[in-house]
Formats: structure tokens, C-alpha cells, sequence
């Protein structure tokens, strides 16, 4: 192509904060409409705002585990604009003063480190939700649950070159929010939602092109293709002699283009201006290294400690520590039963199929970290062998079963490992098989397998492989 | 001696010897605005089957002994942008007609479990935006001294309750003056606290990093009982201060011997009616007559710059604060319109007076991209610089004294057509908002033609005690409050 592709990201993190970030509120998701409001949320005429301090903390969070430096003098501004969603008529957000600036994130894309800055990263409230009912046309409510929601907005540079890197980019991004326990990192509900701004420029030109801004892409997929989409459009113009429009546009997730939102003579003036409601928020030392002292480990240093500490490969650390939750998971197994290899194996092997083939996180598994270390537990003792331990997983995971104790004494699936027993069942094969036995003493090694094969048909696979090698070898040499 | 008549403070020891009860007290002040009110006008809603429940419960409380203080049982009213759960709270807007709040004012709360008796709602410019109280978008409150006159505003329903006697004592909230120079107009006395001194919370906005609210009564010592009750930190407005209060009440009669008081030159100057300066600085004579020590050559050099920089600040709060009356959820909506802009528009066009509108159109064009730093950004520094001004003077003085307002209550209509001659009515009072200082206007004598002219004290941050202390001291001096005007009743 004839085009650098310029894109910088926009992203909106809604913090997990209990409350809301100037009432006292619940945050709660999925309450009946406006359940979770007060005459503040709702901007009651006389109604003040008072901030959450969390919401400091939190955003202290975000700005540290992205090296950036933390504002020492927090001003709280407004956003004028009017929409019902709206219940001031103004966002209180941050404007000239915002909480961090300056930092970065690292991304990889097909083996190429890069480095993407951050602009800043501010504190705001959310809006409400407009309601189209279908059984009324003309007719819409507003549900202002989630209006003075606290957010965090993240501004990346122009440093992303291609869909592939704002995805790497984003990715990255919204497993260090989930981390940091500061957001659920949920697109589809909107709990974190982007917002791309794309233009093209020659190659080695020295200014930016004219920009559009893309939103309404809630997931990762829908990013790239809107993207995609976007540099397809702008180079289409470019080429045959256009000028890019600067707008905002809306991408359509089902007919796969972005649409006109508003151009730049609709943008509207905000009209920030701080708000006088709300004194400036000082943020000393101690406060910073107070959250530095509580911050949640990132991906990074906890890939680092699994390899270290419990002595598993780098690349199923890096598996167990892309989610959060899976790496919990794992570290609470660790602390039932201390044989981190083992458990690693089991959860990439075992868990991770079974998940993947019903497309469930590892918080919906039905397997707790104690059934699960339970298991590991039986197979260790050599109560039963690791081939019944995957059938005993099997009916744990469909039945949500975590005593595999009683699964196995139940289904009488205890391994045989009774030495006389065994001795006697594969006396009996190697007799009624002499001529293979010869042909194995000739030289055939093969044979052995089929006698070990023998002796577990006979037991319904629940002779001890381990004797039963051992035992043949004695017997055959 | 007729209930109504009496101050809170003579009240509070009538209630408490038993010779009247909170009842007779209030049925005497309902009679009264009964009598009186469609000749003043001061209330723009009453509450009198409230105010009775209020009144028998605040005799049970003491009858009981039961927390009882100087407020229980004493009939007070609002200024209607103070928010009153269940009681309609318009703000003298059209847009706000019928608005009942879900919640009360912290004030109100401090009010109800002080035992105060709530009358009810009093008349006002529309959202607090106007000096004569003419820019009500529902009636017209005269001037109880000269009925041809206005009342002063923004807060003249409040004054000219106290003045009228149909209230014992009102609250009111001061912008620009909002409270001094109606309380000047209408003779009775009015205190502006310093800024974060009174919570906010429930105060319903015109310009939050100015509005405060403060008593409106008929001695200091009222005023002194009154701000007790509402004074104090509240975890719901982040800048109400955490100061404590002290007990007002007990120190107003200190000596004010050795006191340092200062007359800033620059309110003397061209604009000054003569008849006020005589008054005014005859009270500062009687002042240093009784041992204080006056010094008449101080100054407060960026005076002159005041207005202006209140006009763009006051405007672009305002114009952000009343964003909020877009129809959508309280209040009046415009019918038959067309699409969301439209009802906006049309809710916003027909709701809102002109003196709101021309005020949201001012302060939108101070804060517009390209404007911002020439205006808004520029009025913010020379707020600063007027608040060093007094800094400084403060180094030398323990209060400033001055006149409230250039001139006495004007007439109707004198000035209503002439956006400027009413923005200059605040002149003097506007500096004392935008630094943030407390304040008050007691009665300092009348006009020749028998129009009341009110003494302005200017007191350091949070020196709310000084100020009491000093206009208590001067209010025995003068000898002017408690006085009351003869209410020729409007032919029927
Ligand atoms: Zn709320």
C-alpha cells in the first residue's frame, strides 16, 4: 500500500468500584432500571457530588502499571453537551489536569516487540442508558443505573501501525485492567469499550493525515475488521484524489461497514471548565506508594514467578497466566496439592479442552480447585491410574461432582494393584499366549505391549501399568 | 405586642417560660401572611397545615425538654431554591413549576431537627438572577417599607418576610449580593456566611463557587441563633468547610474597644447616593465614638474589575448549572414538539425568563472554545487578585465596613429595562462573593422619604463570630433594627 496506517486508541475502562464514583450508589450490573439511583446519580436541581476516593486509587492503579507519572494536582472539569442519557446536561470528567500522563505499553505482533505510548489517563462518570421500548413507537426511557458509573479513559499516541497492532494493543491493555482487578474487562457488556482514531499519510510524510474516529466496536474481532474496513475506505478516497472528512463514525457490526456519525462542523464545543463542585483532588507520596504497595501482580511478573517458583515450562506459564482467573485457579490447586507440574499438565491438557469445547471460562467450571487437587491426589497415591483419572475428571466436569473419592469407589474404578492378583491374571495370558511369548524372546519387543495390553482388558483397565510392566519384565525377561 | 411581631430571640425565651406555645405562634404568623401577603407578596408557596403539625410536635419536644433549641417552635421561612422534600421548590421559574424535590437541604434537615417551624417558600428573582426580585417568573414582591418600590433581590420574598413580619426569619442565599442588599431595601438584617461556611447541598445552583446561604432576620442576635443551627461541615458538599462553630450567640456583646475597622475608599466613590453615605458614615462614627479605631483611607485597588469578572464566572457556572432543565425529567416540558432537539429548544425557550436566558447565553459565550482563556481564564485570575486585595487590608483591619448598595430601594420597573444600571445595584457587594468573605447588612437608618439604608461589615474567612460580635455592637449603637413598616393593606 501507498499508506502508513496511524491509528491511536481511546479506551474506557468502567472501574469495579462498589460504588458509584460520586454517590453512594451500587454499581450493581443488571438491577431493575433506576434502582441504583439517588438525587446526586439523577442531578437533582441542588444535588452535589462528593468523590469516591477509590476511584483515585484505582486509576493510581492503571497509571502505575502503565509507567506513567501520576498528577499531583487532580482538577475535575466539565463536559457540556446535552442527551437524556445525560441527567446534568454536563459529564463531570477531567480536562486539562487529568490523573496520569506520559506512559506506555509494550505489545508483540508476530514476534516484533513495539512500544505504544499513552497519552493520559483520566477519571469521568458514565451516562445513562436510553430504553426503545418495541411495544411503543416514538417512546424512549432512560435508566440512569449506570449514569455516575466511574470510568476510566485511556488515550494512547498515534503509535499503532496496522488492526493487527491495535489488537495486540487492546488485548494487552484490558488483561492488565482484569489484573489489576480494576475492570472486568467485559466488551460485550461495555465495561470496556474503544474508540479508534484512524488516518493514512504517504510513507515517510511528516504530518498526520486527516483523522475519522471510529466507535461502537464491542470486541476484539469487531475492532480489527472496522479498522480494516476504515484504512480500505480512506486509501479508496486517497487514491483517487479525495480528501479524507474528519467525522466520527459508527461501525455496523451487522453489515460489516461504519457509517457517518457526525462531520467536524457538528462537533460539539464542550465548553470544559472546572467544576466548581468539586475541589482539586491532591495526590502526595504516601498516597501513591500506598497503591503501589497494594497493586495486584501484572501478567508479566506473574508468568516469571510460575516459571521460577514452581518450575513449569515458560510456554504453559504463558497459558495459565492469560487470564487471571485461570492462573488463580491454578495457584489454588498448587496450595491443596504442591505438584504444580502435574496440576499445569492437567488444567492445559484436561480443563483447558473441555472449557474450550463449551466455550466457558475457567469461573463457569464446574470443577472446583479441591475436586480437582483431589483427583491429582488418587492418581498420586496410585488409587487409581491417570488413564481412569481422565474418565473420573470426565464425570466430575459433566455431573459437577468434586468428590472423586466416591466417583471411584461408586464406579469401583480403584486401580489393581494387589501384586498376587496380577500375578496370577498375567500367568494366566502368558500361558495361553506361549507362542507370542516366544516370539517376543525371539527378539519381537514389540509383543510386549500386546501382553500389557492383555492384562488391562482383563482388569477393565484398572491393573497398576506400572506393576504390570514390572511384573511381565520379571516373568519374560 | 401581636406574636408575629417579636424577634426569634424574644420568642425562643416566650416558648420557654411556657407563656406561648409554638401553636399560637404560628397560627399568629398565618394570620399574618393571611393579612398582609397579597399586599407584600413575599410567599410564593405557604405550607399552614405543615407548619401546624410542625408546631405541635415542636411543643411536644418542649413540653418533653426533648433537645429543645432557640430554633423550636419558631416559624421560618425559605427562599424557594432551598430544596423541601415533598414542598414545591420552583426556584421563581416557569421551568420548575410543580417541582416537588425527593429531598431536603441539609439546611432544611439542620432546620427540621433544630424544631424550626417550616411556613413555607418566598419569592425570588428567577434562579436567584436579579437585584429587585422583579424577574419572578410568578408574582411581584413589594417593598413592605414603600410598596411602590421593589424589595431588593435576589432574595426580596426573604426580606421583605422578615420586614412584613410574616415570618419570623427567612433564609436566603447571596451570589452578589443577593441577601445584604435586599435586607438593605426592606430594613432588616442579612448575613452573608463565608463561602463553604453553610452547606450547599439541596441549594439549588446559580453560581456554585459563589451561592451561599444565610439568615435573614430582625436583630444580629437572630441572626446569630439562626446561623448556629445551619452552620457546620456536611460530608455532602465537598467544599463545606471542616471548621468548627463556634457559639455566636454568646459573644456578640464582646468589647469592641481597639478594634481595627477599615473604609475601603473605593466604595465611597461617584454612583454613591448621598443620603447613604451620610447614614454610613455616621454608623462609622458612632463606631469610633465607642472605642474603635477607624481608618477611612484604606484600599481595595481591583474594585472597579468586579462586576465584569462576576459577570462572565456567575454566567458560565450558571449556564453549566441550569443545563439541567432540558425537560427530560422534572418540571415543565414544552408540548408538541418535534424530535428531542426541538422539545429541548421549546422547553428551554418558553421555561426559562429572559434575565436566565441572557445569563445562560453570556456565560455559554465565555466558555466557548476560542473565548475561554480572553474571558472565563482571565475573570479567574482577577478573582484572585480581588481576593488578595482584601488579604492585604485584612493584614491591618478586623473588619471593613462600607454601604451595601449605592443607592436605597428603587421603584418598579426603574431599572428592569436596563440589564446594566441593575447589574451596578451590586456593586459593592459582589467583591465580598467573589472572595469568599462573610458579611452582613444591618439597619443603619432611613431616607428623608423614609426608605431603610442598610451598614455593610466585611469580616476575614470564617471570622463569622468578629462579624456578629461587631454588628451587635453597632446595632445597639444605631438603634435601628426591630423597626417595623405600617402595611397599608391593598384596596381589595
Ligand atoms: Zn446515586
Amino acid at each position: 500500500m501507498d499508506y502508513e496506517i496511524v491509528i491511536g486508541l481511546e479506551v474506557h475502562c468502567q472501574l469495579l468500584t462498589e460504588t458509584k464514583i460520586f454517590c453512594g450508589c451500587s454499581t450493581n450490573f443488571g438491577n431493575l432500571p433506576n434502582q441504583n439511583t439517588c438525587p446526586v446519580c439523577t442531578g437533582m436541581p441542588g444535588a452535589l457530588p462528593v468523590l469516591n476516593r477509590k476511584v483515585v486509587d484505582f486509576a493510581i492503579r492503571a497509571g502505575l502499571a502503565t509507567d506513567c507519572s501520576i498528577v499531583r494536582e487532580n482538577v475535575f472539569a466539565r463536559k457540556n453537551y446535552f442527551y437524556p442519557d445525560l441527567p446534568k446536561g454536563y459529564q463531570i470528567s477531567q480536562f486539562e489536569l487529568p490523573i496520569c500522563v506520559g506512559g506506555y505499553l509494550d505489545i508483540e505482533v508476530e514476534d516484533e516487540k513495539k512500544r505504544i505510548g499513552i497519552t493520559r489517563i483520566h477519571m469521568e462518570e458514565d451516562a445513562g442508558k436510553l430504553v426503545h421500548p418495541e411495544y411503543e413507537h416514538g417512546v424512549s426511557f432512560v435508566d440512569y443505573n449506570r449514569a455516575c458509573v466511574p470510568l476510566i479513559e485511556i488515550v494512547s499516541d498515534p503509535d499503532m501501525r496496522s488492526s493487527a497492532e491495535a489488537v495486540a494493543y487492546l488485548k494487552n491493555m484490558r488483561d492488565i485492567m482484569v489484573y489489576l482487578e480494576v475492570c472486568d474487562g467485559n466488551m460485550e457488556e461495555g465495561s470496556f469499550r474503544c474508540d479508534a482514531n484512524i488516518s493514512l499519510r504517504r510513507w515517510g510524510a511528516p504530518e498526520l493525515g486527516i483523522r475519522a474516529e471510529l466507535k461502537n466496536m464491542n470486541s476484539f474481532r469487531n475492532v480489527q475488521r472496522a479498522i480494516d474496513y476504515e484504512v480500505e475506505r480512506q486509501s479508496d478516497i486517497l487514491d483517487n484524489g479525495g480528501v479524507v472528512v474528519q467525522e466520527t463514525r459508527l461501525w455496523n457490526v451487522d453489515r460489516g461497514i461504519s457509517m457517518s456519525m457526525r462531520g467536524k462542523e457538528e462537533a460539539h464545543d464542550y465548553r470544559y471548565f472546572p467544576d466548581p463542585d468539586l475541589l482539586p483532588v491532591v495526590i502526595d507520596d504516601f498516597w501513591v506508594d500506598e497503591v503501589r504497595r497494594n497493586q495486584p501482580e501484572l501478567p508479566l511478573a506473574k508468568r516469571q514467578r510460575f516459571v521460577v517458583d514452581y518450575g513449569i515450562l515458560l510456554t504453559d506459564a504463558e497459558v495459565l497466566t492469560s487470564d487471571r482467573n485461570l492462573a488463580d485457579y491454578f495457584e489454588a490447586v498448587v496450595k491443596i496439592f504442591p505438584r504444580p507440574k502435574a496440576i499445569a499438565n492437567w488444567i492445559m491438557v484436561e480443563l483447558l479442552k473441555f472449557l474450550n469445547d463449551d466455550k466457558i471460562a475457567i469461573t463457569q467450571c464446574s470443577i472446583t480447585p479441591q475436586g480437582l487437587a483431589e483427583l491429582l491426589k488418587l492418581i498420586d497415591k496410585g488409587t487409581i491410574s491417570g488413564k481412569i483419572g481422565k474418565q473420573v475428571f470426565a464425570q466430575m466436569y459433566s455431573a459437577a461432582d468434586n468428590d472423586p473419592e466416591l466417583i471411584v469407589t461408586t464406579k469401583g474404578l480403584a486401580q489393581m494393584s494387589d501384586a498376587g492378583e496380577l500375578t496370577g491374571m498375567i500367568d494366566e495370558i502368558l500361558a495361553a499366549n506361549a507362542d507370542k511369548v516366544k516370539e517376543y524372546q525371539d527378539g519381537k519387543s514389540k509383543m510386549f505391549g500386546f501382553f500389557v495390553g492383555q492384562v488391562m482388558k482383563r482388569s477393565k483397565g484398572q491393573a497398576n501399568p506400572q506393576m504390570v510392566n514390572e511384573l511381565i519384565k520379571e516373568r519374560i525377561g | 405586642m401581636e406574636l408575629y411581631n417579636y424577634s426569634l430571640e424574644n420568642l425562643g425565651e416566650l416558648l420557654d417560660k411556657g407563656e406561648i406555645s409554638a401553636v399560637e405562634l404560628t397560627r399568629s404568623v398565618l394570620e399574618r401572611i393571611s393579612a398582609v401577603d397579597d399586599t407584600i407578596g413575599s410567599y410564593l408557596t405557604v405550607d399552614a397545615e405543615g407548619a401546624l403539625i410542625q408546631a405541635e410536635s415542636a411543643d411536644v419536644r418542649r413540653r418533653k425538654r426533648d433537645n429543645v433549641t432557640p430554633l423550636t417552635g419558631i416559624p421560618v421561612g425559605l427562599k424557594d431554591l432551598i430544596s423541601t422534600a415533598g414542598l414545591q421548590t420552583t426556584c421563581a421559574s416557569k421551568i420548575l413549576a410543580g417541582y416537588r424535590p425527593e429531598y431536603d437541604a441539609t439546611v432544611v434537615s439542620r432546620l427540621r431537627s433544630a424544631g424550626a417551624v417550616i411556613t413555607g417558600k418566598l419569592n425570588m428573582d428567577e434562579f436567584a438572577m436579579g437585584s429587585s426580585t422583579e424577574n419572578s417568573a410568578f408574582q411581584k414582591t413589594c417593598n413592605p417599607w414603600a410598596l411602590d418600590r421593589v424589595p431588593g433581590g435576589s432574595s426580596g420574598g426573604s426580606t421583605a418576610a422578615v420586614a412584613a413580619a410574616t415570618a419570623i426569619a427567612t433564609l436566603g442565599s447571596d451570589t452578589g449580593g443577593s441577601i445584604r442588599q435586599p435586607a438593605s431595601f426592606c430594613g432588616v438584617v442579612g448575613m452573608k456566611p463565608t463561602y463553604g461556611r453553610v452547606s450547599r447541598y439541596g441549594l439549588i445552583a446559580f453560581a456554585s463557587s459563589l451561592d451561599q446561604i444565610g439568615p435573614v432576620t430582625l436583630t444580629v442576635a437572630d441572626a446569630a441563633l439562626l446561623l448556629g443551627v445551619i452552620a457546620g461541615h456536611d460530608a455532602c458538599d465537598s467544599t463545606s468547610v471542616d471548621l468548627p462553630v463556634a457559639d455566636y450567640y454568646k459573644r456578640l456583646k464582646n468589647d469592641i474597644r481597639g478594634l481595627k475597622i477599615g473604609l475601603p475608599q473605593e466604595y465611597f466613590g461617584a454612583g454613591l447616593d448621598s443620603e447613604v453615605e451620610v447614614l454610613v458614615r455616621s454608623a462609622c462614627g458612632q463606631l469610633a465614638a465607642a472605642g474603635a479605631l477607624v481608618n477611612e483611607a484604606i484600599s481595595l485597588p481591583h474594585t472597579d474589575y468586579a462586576v465584569a469578572c462576576y459577570y462572565l464566572l456567575a454566567t458560565a457556572e450558571a449556564s453549566s448549572n441550569l443545563a439541567r432543565y432540558d425537560g427530560v425529567k422534572y418540571g415543565f416540558r414544552a408540548e408538541n414538539t418535534d424530535g428531542l432537539l426541538d422539545m429541548y429548544r421549546q422547553t428551554r425557550a418558553q421555561g426559562f425568563g429572559d434575565e436566565v436566558k441572557r445569563r445562560i447565553m453570556l456565560g455559554t459565550y465565555a466558555l466557548s472554545s476560542g473565548y475561554y482563556d480572553a474571558y472565563y481564564r482571565k475573570a479567574q485570575q482577577v478573582r484572585t487578585l480581588i481576593t488578595r486585595d482584601f488579604e492585604k487590608v485584612f493584614a491591618d483591619c478586623d473588619v471593613i465596613v462600607a454601604p451595601v448598595c449605592p443607592t436605597p430601594a428603587f421603584a418598579f420597573g426603574e431599572k428592569v429595562d436596563d440589564p446594566l444600571a441593575m447589574y451596578l445595584s451590586d456593586i459593592l457587594t459582589i467583591p465580598v462573593n467573589l472572595a469568599g468573605l462573610p458579611a452582613i447588612s444591618v439597619p443603619c437608618g432611613f431616607t428623608k422619604s423614609g426608605l431603610p439604608v442598610g451598614l455593610q461589615i466585611i469580616a476575614r474567612p470564617f471570622a463569622e463570630e468578629t462579624l456578629l460580635n461587631v454588628a451587635w455592637q453597632y446595632e445597639q449603637l444605631g438603634g435601628w433594627s426591630r423597626r417595623r413598616p405600617e402595611i397599608k393593606k391593598k384596596a381589595v
